[in-house]
Order: structure tokens, then sequence, then C-alpha cells
């Protein structure tokens, strides 16, 4: 089994994200190098839109994603509602 | 009254196809082959273009949006920075030159990159193929001018930041990565994406743009760290360019497997020495350390690599050759890069030192099975020496290997005590490599190898001077001569970071009172 990973710069527009990420996947884990929160979970990880919708309390687009995103590792698959990293082998 | 006519909207699958593949067509006039001639000589088989699988699916429209608030980010920063003069809240004037190694040796790759992406989005037959890689053109253009501005910050206050572009042409260090692009964008298309969007970019650049990055943000320079997170950002869907190119491949011939193995093994092995001077940026350029550049190789190139050919292997792929000896590599390549730029350090634009005390303690204690025994004791000779006044300079010029074009500095698999040495012969020639793997890309492509335009042969040739120098004159210094060519303000650019002008200058502008400013 392997980890997928996603990494966001460390700042306020990330941190719904990330709460919703920590919420969604329950084992998903979360690391903090300097600038970044980086997140690790095992086979498979997934954003949801509506998870993110409710913290911040408006729309949300998920492609958002792509201001503060660093890196990720893992297929993906993604639509409007959500965004998904996997290692299926 | 009108009733309103409720156009339903796209869902993100069927929008993204609208606003790529939906908008190509098949030619009429003339054949598709001849549109599209050069992603067949590879020898890449192409059934069914359509199965091509799109991973981000970020249309024109979404990118200007999102990339357009991402710059502007990025741009507040640089200008803050600027305007509170952020050069003084580094850590060390010693960082600064790994910034030069980076404006030098990294940001002229970008403007390759887009150059190569540009020519592939043009050149392969399949529509989503094609899109791909025209985004990630722009991508690359937009990183060579967001690390151009930032980094131009730093020329006014500090020497060797001058000349990129011109040095990178020129200087023989920068012809490493110079080599690597140029080998990598005179392959065919579906060789280009290997190397550059999957071996590269998949792969190995985490490295540079995310441990090396945390790094900057760690010594106080907020600049780059925030180009570098905004440039990985787009590395995310580069990467998942390269692993979708790859994939696309395997499933579309069986016959494709052993072209792509071959290649896989090339370009990770080439991107591997590359960025040998990552490694030694990261273990010895950033005065506050984050993490060395083994337990980067770790999290980001072993577990993740592991990963990625354990999902690979149902294709019938398996890791790259040189796997094995690269991860042996980790304890070894920053030592023995750095002590590389320690010695040649006159004909190199950057400053380089002996590690402080309590650096060479960090280095003890993240390399605990090879600093002490065998990095420490140059360093201890090289200090005492340059204590009692001979700080050495190496002053000829080094054999380098035919592929990687990096001097023939690194060991032999299992002895790290020992130069390890390859040669072949082709047409009557003997050839150089450093290692078995950069031999193996020689002896499967001489043909093109043999071309390779390395730094000290052509200065034996006389092809590194300005055009009204005169070698037969009395007192000519050839290697002043080359410097000259280089654009290199000797005494400023060049030599030990002691002493150096950007050490008194940083020194004086903090107020702080350091041996350097003595001098």
């Amino acid at each position: 089994m392997s980890d997928v990973f996603i990494a966001f710069q460390d700042n306020e527009d990330s941190r719904p994200i990330i709460e919703a990420i920590l919420a969604d996947n329950a084992n998903a884990e979360a690391s903090y190098p300097t600038g970044l929160v980086k997140i690790n979970a095992p086979t498979n990880l997934v954003i949801r839109r509506k998870s993110i919708e409710d913290l911040i309390g408006r729309s949300f687009n998920l492609q958002q994603i792509h201001v503060n995103l660093v890196t990720l590792s893992g297929h993906i698959d993604e639509d409007d509602d959500q965004f998904s990293l996997s290692w299926t082998h | 009254m009108d009733t309103p006519v409720i156009k339903k909207k796209l869902g993100l699958k069927d929008r993204y196809a609208a606003m790529t593949r939906e908008l190509a067509w098949d030619t009429t006039y003339q054949p598709m082959d001849k549109v599209f001639p050069y992603d067949k000589y590879e020898g890449i088989k192409i059934h069914d273009w359509d199965k091509w699988e799109d991973p981000f699916r970020l249309t024109m429209d979404a990118y200007w949006k999102y990339q357009g608030e991402k710059e502007k980010k990025l741009y507040a920063v640089i200008e803050a920075f600027a305007q509170n003069n952020g050069q003084l809240g580094i850590t060390d004037a010693r960082y600064v030159n790994a910034l030069k190694l980076f404006l030098t040796g990294v940001t002229p790759l970008e403007y390759y990159a887009y150059r190569g992406f540009a020519h592939a989005g043009r050149q392969f037959t399949g529509a989503g193929a094609r899109v791909a890689c025209q985004m990630q053109s722009i991508d690359e253009l937009r990183h060579y001018q967001t690390e151009t501005h930032a980094l131009s910050h730093y020329n006014k206050y500090f020497n060797g930041l001058h000349s990129p572009q011109h040095m990178f042409d020129r200087v023989w260090y920068l012809s490493v990565p110079k080599s690597f692009f140029e080998d990598a964008y005179t392959g065919g298309p579906f060789e280009f994406l290997t190397a550059v969007s999957f071996s590269f970019e998949y792969v190995l650049t985490n490295l540079l743009f995310v441990p090396f990055m945390s790094g900057a943000a760690h010594n106080g320079d907020m600049s780059t760290v925030t180009f570098g997170f905004s440039a990985q950002s787009d590395e995310s869907r580069h990467m998942t360019l390269g692993i979708e190119c790859i994939k696309f491949m395997l499933e579309q011939d069986p016959d494709n497997v052993p072209i792509v193995q071959r290649w896989i093994d090339k370009w990770f092995w080439r991107g591997y020495r590359l960025l040998s001077i990552v490694a030694m940026m990261q273990d010895y350029m950033l005065p506050k350390r984050v993490m060395s550049w083994r337990e980067s190789w770790e999290m980001y190139v072993e577990e993740n690599g592991e990963a990625l050919f354990r999902d690979l292997a149902r294709y019938g792929i398996r890791k790259p050759k040189g796997w094995i000896q690269a991860c042996e590599g980790k304890d070894h390549i920053s030592h023995q890069t750095f002590a590389v730029f320690y010695n040649y350090n006159a004909a190199a634009a950057i400053h380089t030192w002996v590690p402080k005390e309590e650096e060479m303690d960090w280095l003890s204690e993240k390399y605990p099975e090879t600093f002490d025994q065998l990095y420490k004791p140059r360093w201890d000779y090289w200090r005492e020496q340059a204590n009692k006044g001979n700080r050495f300079y190496q002053k000829t010029l080094p054999m380098l290997c035919q592929t990687c074009q990096i001097p023939m500095i690194f060991t032999e698999p299992g002895d790290a005590t020992k130069i390890a040495y390859r040669e072949s012969d082709y047409l009557g020639n003997k050839y150089h490599c450093c290692s078995d793997h950069c031999k193996e890309i020689f002896d499967n492509e001489p043909e093109k190898y043999v071309q390779s335009w390395l730094p000290p042969q052509q200065i034996y040739q006389g092809h590194c001077f300005k055009p009204d120098v005169d070698p037969t004159k009395e007192g000519f210094d050839p290697l002043l001569a080359v410097l000259d060519y280089y654009n290199m303000n000797v005494g400023r650019d060049n030599f030990d970071f002691d002493g150096s002008e950007d050490q008194k200058n940083f020194a004086a502008w903090r107020g702080d009172f350091t041996q350097g400013a003595q001098k």
C-alpha cells in the first residue's frame, strides 16, 4: 500500500481546504514543513467541494485549489464536486 | 412575459472536452500524417488518441483566472520584499550564492522548457496531448519571467547575478543543465515528455521546489519561496501530464514498453546527475538548515518513487536501472559536489566556503555513516590550509563525463574512496563517462553524445575567448581570458566568501562586525 500526498502553502486560504480534507479522510495526516502543509494518506484521498463550502459559508470552485497548491502524488480524478488522488496498485 | 430558458451548465468533464479536443478537427486538404509528422519516428505506436485522459481539467478561461490570481499574489510579495529591503532579512549573505546558481542554472531551463513544450504542443496528433503541452509551455514562460523578476532584486545588491543567460551559454558548470535540456528537446515529442514531465518533474523536481524552497523560507527569503511554491503548483499539473503520457504509451501497444523503459532508465539518471547541484545547495548553502539532502531524497524520491513504480509494474515497467546507485548516492553527492566548487572557485561565479564548526556538526549528525569518515577530514585540512593563507584553488581544467558533463568526481558504487572512470570507443576515439549509467546512455546513442560541447575541450581548442583576444601576446593568461569571455568580474564574482565584497557589504548594511569586514 502506498501513500498519496498533497501539499499547500500554509496560509489562510488553505486552512478550510486542509480542515475539510482532514475531516473527510479519517486516515489522513498533516505535517508542517516550513511554509507548507503536507497531507499524506494511505492509498487515496478526496477533497469535497461541499465540505469546504460548509466551512467557509459561501460557494467554492474546486479549481481554486490551484492558487495555493504546491505539489501532489497519485492518480487524479477531478470533477465539479470532488478532487481525488489514489494509487490503485 | 418570456419564460427564461434554463440552460444546464456543462459538468467539468464535458466542459473540458468541449473547450479542448472538440475544438480540434481532422485535416482533409492534407493527410493527418503529413500535418503531424514527428510523433511516429521514435517507434511509439498509438492506435487511438481518444484514449488520452486529461488528468487536470483546467480550461483556458480557468487557467487565466487562477494563474492571474497566483501571479498577483506573487508580485505583491516580490514588491513588498523589495520595498522592505528584504535582502537584509536573510540569514547570511552566503545564502545568496544558492540563488546565483538558481538564476544561472535553473531559470534558463524554464525557458528551454517553454520552447520544448511549445514544440511538443504543435507536434502531437492527439488534441488532448497538444492542449496539455501548450498550457505547460505558457507555465514555463511564466516561470522564466517570475524567477527573473524575483531574483533581479538581488542583482542590485550582490555580485554574480548580472549575466545569467550569457553565462548559461558559456560557463563550464552551466553546461550541465544546458546539455541536459538540449538532450531532451532534441529527442522526439514522446521522449521529451518522458524526460521532462515524467522522469524529471514527477520523480525529481519536488526536491528542488519543495524542501529547498522551505529552506529559502527558513532563511528569510520570502520572495524566493513564493515563486518556488507558485512554480511548483504548476509542476503538479506537469507531473500528472508526465504520468498520463507514460500510461497512455504503455496502454496503447506492448511494443512501446521497452522503448519507454529505456527512456525512464536514461532520464532518471540524467535528472539525478543534474540534481547534484541541488543536493549541495540543500546541505551546504542554506545557513539555517531545514532538512538534509538525504532526508529530502528519502521523503520525495524513495517513498514517492516506490509508490509510483509499484503502480507502473502492471505494465511491465520496473524502477530505473540507476535507482539503487542513486539511493546510495544520497549519502555522498552533496559533499562531493560542493568540494568541487570549493576547488574550482576561481572559475565559478559564486562564492564557496568551508562550513562552520556547527554546520559540520549538523552534517555529521545527518550523515552518520559518511561525513566524519570521508568528508570532514578534507574540510578540516582545507580550513587549516586557508587559515595559513593557502586557500587552495584548482587552476587546471577537469575531465568531464561525455554524457552528464559533470567533472569526474563521483565514486564507485560501494567504495566512496575510489573515483569511478568508464570509457567507450567510438569510431576510433575514446570517450569518458562518470558511471555505468552515463556510459550506457552514451553507448545507446553515441552519434548524439560525440557532439557534446564540453567546456574544457572547447577552452583548450581556443573557442572560449573574446574575438579580439591574442593568445600569442606576451603575458597572456588563458584563465583570465576565459573568465572575461564568461562576463565574470574576477575578484568580485568568484573566490572564497571569506573576504568577498558580498560579505563586507552585507556586514556593513546590517551593522555586523565580521572577520571579513575587518579584512
